[in-house]
């Protein structure tokens, strides 16, 4: 921890970025981003602990987000009453009947012993969804026709919504757990490609099981651990605050009518600033808080037992450990933390849309920010993730400089130009894939190279 | 007659649409077998890439459109293939320069690979977006149907009709052609025997005086051709969408290990079975079932296995079948 100049220096630039875009554009944009580079962190620690860790390949980053972003609707989102008393027995009793499905699978895989186990087996895995769809089938539908319009799904458990980051996180490890029973013992390329696989699987069915997650007609107006612009803008505190901090300001405007519009629309701005920054301090502290666990966890003989396995496998195996297992458990905590932050995401944006899940942005894009920041390196994953979303927001009004400042001469209506600012948001992609590939060819250890810790 | 009538539905809505998908996944799935038997990764980007071919097929066939040349009752952009093959053979050849070389020559591990892909995949997909755009094109032209439902059904006079797109046909003719032209490259001329045997044993090939460089600008090369034309094909029989192109590259990859990685005729195979078992398992036999059965017995549910929306789960779940009982695929994989 000595000689970690880089790493201040890193953090100390990337500041200094987000306060220019301060400065240069606003402040709420630049809180807008930090909070985001903040959920980016949260996620690429966790690819982090898998692949840098580990050397686990977890192209599933999808899915995982996803699935805590579930767990936001299922823990905040308040009961449908009606939809509970319409299907509300008939979804308990086909879970019921799903457990006992695959309890049976359980039991025939492991304690069924006969020349015709695996037909026994294939007829039971096979028959789980006609099954279910005869179950459910009717439930659902009652469920989906009740108020289709404004709800038509279940609900959730109206509880705070910072539960549900915890409940996101367990529900991914839970997944992760399945997927890994099956999938880690693969080669790398499979496992690759699986996970990829079922990372759509898991979106396409919180998208397309409506009685559950409303699937595309989206969940709005989720609750917030901060509180809300209006609800500030109305509280008495809040408008004094604002008076004293803009003092100054306020006392060189003598007309009172222009003083109360000048008021108002300072409280509106600094309300949204506010909130902004409640929420980057509840994403600090959790950022912190793993930033400082998974330091120590680095640092243990658990830590050193993991990168024993990443660098040889086959020592680490001679040496009595064992590395399915340990595989199994880390891939669970890695998806556990982005479950975890998919919550966070979810919450920030107040709204839960599963259509929105796109590989591009959701796995690879937190692969890029993993891998240019520094593999097996937390300050690494952080400063990638920081960096990687600054690029994805500010590429956009850079591609728009650089095409007006190279075609200056060329006026508006000109197709090529018009077509080139038509396609600004694909700069981003041209951005992400060279920074990649230049960063894999001349810094292969990432911004941050992980430090080889001697103890 | 109940029953040529459910052999002509089941003709119409499986046989016929899961030919045409499985070839097109067939030709993506030999590309990405090829590259992973010579250059031995698996290639992230090869979605992106079919979609970067389209695209100058497309603006190709704009262009001869605009100069007033079609092909008569076959869609211009067969024309305008060549064109398309060789931008994607430049186009693979410079990222092989000037991205894969350095890590094979450093003998990375396929891990490394993969992650550089995947930046080639980001840089296609943005070209592709900034010169096409993102959002549908049909550029299909020529006759659109070789047999309509209708005509069959005045033909045979049975109540259910199989209609034929002429893309349909177009597809499976090409692929069969391609394939058949492929094998015999591989199997029977010099060139291809030298890259099986690059394929199988890179030391050997090397003694045996086998010029790698060669080799991998031949596997470029065929896959490039192939792109293209599977690519092509898609957009045809479809639309052009590049996010679509991306979408087809689970299936396609779903295939070639279901047919044994690095192995050709095992993707081709493989392409047909994850079509069939796709389309087989979402379609909803009812009306199938109310020609065969007797009236009592009529299904009053649609008789759908799992809905369309979960394409994916079926490539999935073949591809853990496959893995967990026959790990090297149906057909062994790891030689060309």
């Amino acid at each position: 921890m000595r000689n970690n100049l880089d790493i201040k220096l890193a953090f100390g630039g990337m500041a200094l970025l987000l306060v220019m875009v301060g400065f240069m554009q606003s402040w709420g944009v630049a809180l807008a981003i930090l909070n985001l580079c903040l959920i980016s962190a949260v996620m690429s620690m966790g690819v982090n602990i898998q692949w840098g860790y580990s050397g686990l390949i977890n192209f599933g980053v999808m899915g995982f987000l996803a699935i805590g972003g579930f767990a936001t609707i299922i823990v905040s989102v308040p009961p449908v009453t009606e939809a509970w008393s319409a299907g509300g027995f008939g979804i308990i009793l086909s879970g019921l009947i799903l457990f006992i499905l695959i309890a049976s699978i359980f039991f025939v895989h492991q304690k069924f012993q006969s020349k015709y186990k695996n037909y026994l087996l294939f007829f039971l895995v096979i028959s789980v969804i006609p099954i279910m769809k005869l179950v459910a089938g009717p439930s659902i539908s009652a469920i989906e026709s009740i108020d289709a319009a404004t709800s038509g799904f279940l609900g959730g458990f109206d509880l705070p919504i910072i539960l549900s980051w915890f409940v996101g996180a367990f529900f991914a490890a839970i997944i992760a757990f399945v997927i890994g029973k099956v999938c880690l013992g693969l080669r790398s390329d499979y496992l690759a490609i699986s996970t990829l696989l079922i990372s759509g699987i898991i979106v396409s069915y919180v998208k397309h099981e409506e009685w559950l997650t409303r699937g595309v007609k989206n969940v709005t107006g989720l609750k917030r651990p901060a509180p809300f612009e209006v609800d500030l803008q109305n509280s008495d505190w809040f408008v004094n605050f604002i008076e004293y901090l803009f003092k100054g300001r306020l006392s060189k405007v003598t007309d009172f009518d222009e003083k109360i519009i000048l008021l108002n629309d300072l409280v509106m701005t600094s309300s949204s600033i506010f909130v902004k920054l409640c929420f980057s301090l509840i994403f600090s502290i959790v950022l912190i808080t793993l930033l400082v666990f998974s330091e120590k966890a680095l640092r243990s003989p658990w830590g050193r037992m993991m990168r024993a396995i990443r660098d040889n496998e086959d020592a680490a195996k001679a040496m009595g450990k064992n590395v399915v297992k340990r595989h199994l458990h880390i891939f669970m905590i890695g998806s556990a933390i982005i479950g975890f932050s998919g919550a966070m995401l979810v919450t920030y944006d107040g709204l839960f849309t599963p259509a929105s899940y796109q590989p591009l942005r959701y796995t690879f894009i937190i692969w890029v920010m993993v891998l240019l920041g520094g593999t097996g390196n937390n300050y690494g994953a952080i400063i990638g993730a920081f960096v990687v979303w600054f690029i994805w927001i500010e590429s956009a009004p850079f591609a728009l400089f650089v095409i007006n400042t190279l075609m200056s001469g060329i006026d508006n209506t000109n197709q090529l130009k018009m077509h080139l600012i038509d396609s600004i948001p694909y700069f981003r992609y041209l951005m992400m894939g060279l920074g990649l590939l230049v960063v894999m060819r001349y810094r292969p250890k990432g911004l941050l190279p992980e430090k080889i810790i001697k103890n | 007659m109940d029953f040529l009538n459910a052999i002509v539905l089941l003709t119409n809505y499986i046989i016929v649409p899961a030919l045409t998908y499985g070839s097109q996944l067939a030709l993506g799935a030999i590309g990405v077998t090829l590259i992973y038997g010579v250059l031995r990764f698996a290639n992230f980007a090869y979605g992106d890439l079919m979609a970067f071919a389209t695209m100058v097929v497309i603006l190709t066939t704009w262009y001869l459109q605009s100069l007033g040349i079609t092909f008569g009752l076959l869609p211009t952009a067969i024309l305008a293939l060549p064109v398309g093959i060789l931008a994607t053979i430049i186009l693979s050849l410079f990222f092989d320069k000037t991205v894969f070389k350095y890590y094979r020559d450093k003998k990375s591990e396929p891990v490394i690979l993969i992650v550089v892909s995947i930046g080639v995949m980001f840089i296609l997909n943005a070209i592709v977006r900034i010169i096409i755009g993102p959002g549908d094109v049909i550029f299909m032209d020529g006759a659109r149907f070789i047999m309509k439902a209708g005509e069959f059904k005045k033909m045979t006079g049975l109540n259910e009709g199989i209609a034929l797109k002429s893309t349909q046909v177009i597809t499976f003719i090409t692929t069969i052609v391609t394939c058949s032209i492929l094998f015999y490259f591989l199997n029977k001329t010099k060139t291809g025997k030298s890259m099986r045997a690059y394929s199988n044993n890179e030391d050997l090939a090397l003694l045996s005086g086998i010029d790698p460089t060669k080799i991998i600008i031949y596997t470029w090369v065929i896959v490039s051709i192939l792109a293209t034309i599977a690519g092509t094909l898609y957009g045809l029989d479809k639309s052009f969408k590049p996010l679509a192109y991306w979408n087809n590259l689970l299936p396609i990859f779903a295939a070639t290990i279901v047919g044994g990685i690095g192995n050709p005729v095992g993707a081709f195979y493989g392409g047909f079975v994850i079509a069939f078992t796709e389309i087989g398992l979402t379609y909803a036999y009812k009306k199938f079932l109310v020609y065969l059965l007797p009236e009592q017995l009529e299904p009053s549910s649609l008789v759908q296995y799992i809905s369309t929306d979960y394409k994916f789960a079926i490539s999935f779940a073949i591809l853990v079948v496959v893995l967990i009982y026959r790990p090297n695929g149906i057909f062994k994989g790891k030689v060309i």
